[in-house]
């Protein structure tokens, strides 16, 4: 049916068709088994660790000195990471969508490294850079006396690090699918580059922006190999929660069980709060 | 070339691709630019609204000069008062219609509420019969293509532009909406005297909206003139097609022209044409009459071709004609209008062998473009 010039045109739902007048065309049958086993893969091993859970000894576990310091010092340093990462990766984000100089492939080539690097590598390579006998680091210490190795600021840089990628990658998506197109009508329309990127470019990326800064701050929270090479383990200053629930796991399996539990709230939480649109593929 | 509202002469050129085109307007007039794709017609709108920097020449807007090669003068797109009016819409499908037309007056300093009445005026203006209080408060989303058509204009003319470019603007739309949208363009771009450049393919756009005509063909200007003349008389094979006429280029001689392989083909001259001159045979597809065996008597030209397309049109039938076996190249593209009876006569297929058959009264030569 096509729509005349002025007709109102109805909302969108009312259109389309009802879903269970729809006949499957794309879904082979025997796709449901691979499916349900790949859904168990990841559903089972985190039913295993309610089922293990000690629930009676929970509160008592859950509020240990140890515990609250790692979870305070967990989203503190995922927040202050997951802020850097918005402020410097996503100008590279846009540099990547929309600069025209040669050799932005290459350059997008290294920010996908920490996706596929043993995050353990990455200490290691943060380490020997900025460690006391690193380039950067003798230099810090000598010049300005700052050691960075084994403080606060090691576990952020860590966990930027690793979770740089992320948003810089679905950022950088969203600029392009946006295209420049809305950006040459705002120009045309005499909006500065400044007010275009405002009122136009943001709010265009903004679900991607959502999206990459969600699963930033989730990988900053379940940072681990990085983060205990270059920042150590250290309580109250570099001890976050996943460092706590294997330094637990040694000496106390029910107390590294409610911390994993504690570590499965917040990324559910974390998912909750941001994925109905942004992660679904929606523009 | 005082008090023209647009003066231009550029050159820009990319591998196997120049642009080299001197264009102007007078204050309200609308020009429109036909051309092959790939002749040039999106780069020199680039070029006029800033998108795009030409190699050299200069643009003049009103009175200001926004582009000049020599003396290093490139003004951006912003402050060019150049409004553009694409095939897509493109609102910003964040903002009502209301945001997206007061974002131009916004962006030029004016205050929100004087914006938004402007806006409001504009959207009732180019959305008439409609409650333009509801309309500015929906969504992009939330309008058929025609409507959203519609705001952009709105949106494109709000900042009132010296200039504004029209890139294709009814070729995405429903057929339904183009004839509506066209004469909403016609009562806001040319009885209002804007100043436009209209990209079109179309005879018929050109014909409703455009004071004059200019013909791009690899990047240059092959034809100009007012409406009527170009389409009328056109002088290359490409502005022909889009007339819907027919067109056989050769060289003049005393009964018509002679085509480059020797065939005469009669007709009557306007002006008289010095024998030996470049010259084209124009006729309308509606005087050719078809015929399965080769007729016998009175119309002066007879062409063998090998039917090559059957085109519905309405009414009538077009048959699209290719050159049979070892036939001349000219006889590509050739149209006859036939009635369905006279086709369902015919009863013919593509592939087959027919004859063209066109009265010398019928022919028009004139002289080509050299």
């Amino acid at each position: 049916m096509s729509v005349t010039d002025d007709a109102p045109q109805a909302p969108r739902a009312e259109r389309k068709p009802d879903r269970r007048h729809v006949r499957d065309v794309a879904l082979p049958r025997w796709m449901w088994v691979p499916a349900v086993i790949a859904f168990l893969v990841i559903a089972l091993p985190v039913l295993g660790l309610l089922l293990e859970a000690d629930w009676a000894r929970m509160p008592e576990l859950l509020t240990s000195e140890a515990a609250l310091a790692a979870l305070r010092l967990s989203l503190e340093t995922a927040a202050a990471s997951t802020v850097l990462c918005i402020v410097l990766g996503g100008p590279l984000a846009a540099v990547l969508a929309r600069g025209r100089m040669p050799g932005l492939r290459t350059l997008r080539s290294v920010v996908l490294l920490p996706l596929v690097l043993p995050p353990v590598v990455g200490g290691l390579a943060l380490l020997y850079l900025v460690g006391a006998r690193g380039l950067v680091g003798e230099a810090l210490r000598l010049g300005f006396g700052i050691t960075i190795p084994f403080t606060t600021a090691a576990v952020i840089i860590a966990q930027t690090f690793v979770a740089m990628p992320f948003l810089v990658v679905s950022l950088e998506g969203a600029l392009r699918t946006a295209g420049e197109r809305y950006e040459a009508v705002a120009a045309t329309l005499g909006a500065s580059p400044a007010l275009t990127f405002r009122r136009v470019t943001v709010p265009l990326v903004l679900p991607g922006l959502m999206s990459g800064t969600v699963l930033a701050f989730a990988r900053c929270l379940g940072e681990f190999g990085a983060t205990i090479t270059f920042a150590g383990n250290l309580q109250g200053t570099t001890q976050t929660l996943p460092l706590l629930v294997y330094v637990q796991r040694e000496t106390d399996d029910a107390g590294a069980i409610a911390l994993s539990l504690l570590l499965v709230v917040v990324a559910i939480l974390v998912i909750a709060v941001a994925r109905p649109r942004n992660t679904e593929g929606i523009r | 070339m005082t008090g023209a509202a647009l003066a231009a002469s550029i050159r820009l050129e990319r591998p196997a691709f120049a642009l080299d085109v001197a264009i102007d307007a007078a204050p309200g007039e609308v020009v429109a630019v036909l051309g092959p794709n790939g002749s040039g017609k999106s780069t020199l709108l680039g070029v006029l609204s800033g998108l795009l920097v030409p190699d050299s020449g200069n643009v003049r807007i009103g009175e200001d000069t926004v582009a000049d090669v020599d003396a290093g003068i490139s003004v951006p797109p912003h402050r060019r008062g150049v409004g553009l009016l694409a095939q897509q819409a493109l609102l910003f499908p964040h903002m009502t219609a209301l945001a997206n037309v007061a974002f131009g007056p916004r962006a030029a300093g004016m205050p929100k509420r004087e914006a938004e009445a402007r806006a409001l005026s504009l959207i009732a203006d180019v959305l008439p019969g409609l409650d333009a209080d509801e309309m500015a408060r929906r969504r992009p989303s939330q309008m058929s293509g025609g409507q959203q058509q519609r705001v952009a204009l709105a949106r494109a003319l709000a900042p009132r532009p010296g200039l504004l470019l029209l890139d294709e603007p009814l070729a995405a739309l429903d057929v339904d909406a183009t004839p509506a949208m066209r004469s909403l363009l016609r009562r806001v771009i040319r009885d209002a005297k804007q100043t436009a450049l209209l990209v079109t393919h179309s005879a018929l756009d050109a014909l409703v909206l455009a004071d004059r005509v200019v013909v791009l063909d690899s990047g240059r200007i092959v034809e100009q003139g007012t409406t009527r003349e170009v389409l009328t008389k056109p002088r290359t094979p490409f502005t022909a097609r889009i007339a819907g006429l027919d067109l056989v280029p050769g060289t003049a001689c005393a009964d018509g022209l002679h085509t480059h392989d020797g065939t005469l083909i009669s007709g009557r001259f306007d002006d008289p044409l010095p024998e030996g001159d470049a010259a084209v045979a124009v006729f309308a597809p509606s005087a050719v009459s078809v015929f399965r065996d080769r007729p016998a008597g009175s119309p002066r030209n007879v062409l063998q071709v090998r039917l090559a397309a059957v085109e519905p049109q309405g009414d009538t039938v077009r048959l699209r004609a290719s050159p049979p076996a070892d036939g001349a190249d000219w006889l590509e593209g050739l149209a006859a209008d036939v009635t369905l009876a006279a086709a369902a006569d015919l009863a013919v297929e593509p592939g087959a062998e027919l004859w063209f058959a066109v009265k010398a009264t019928e022919v028009a030569v004139h002289p080509a473009t050299s």
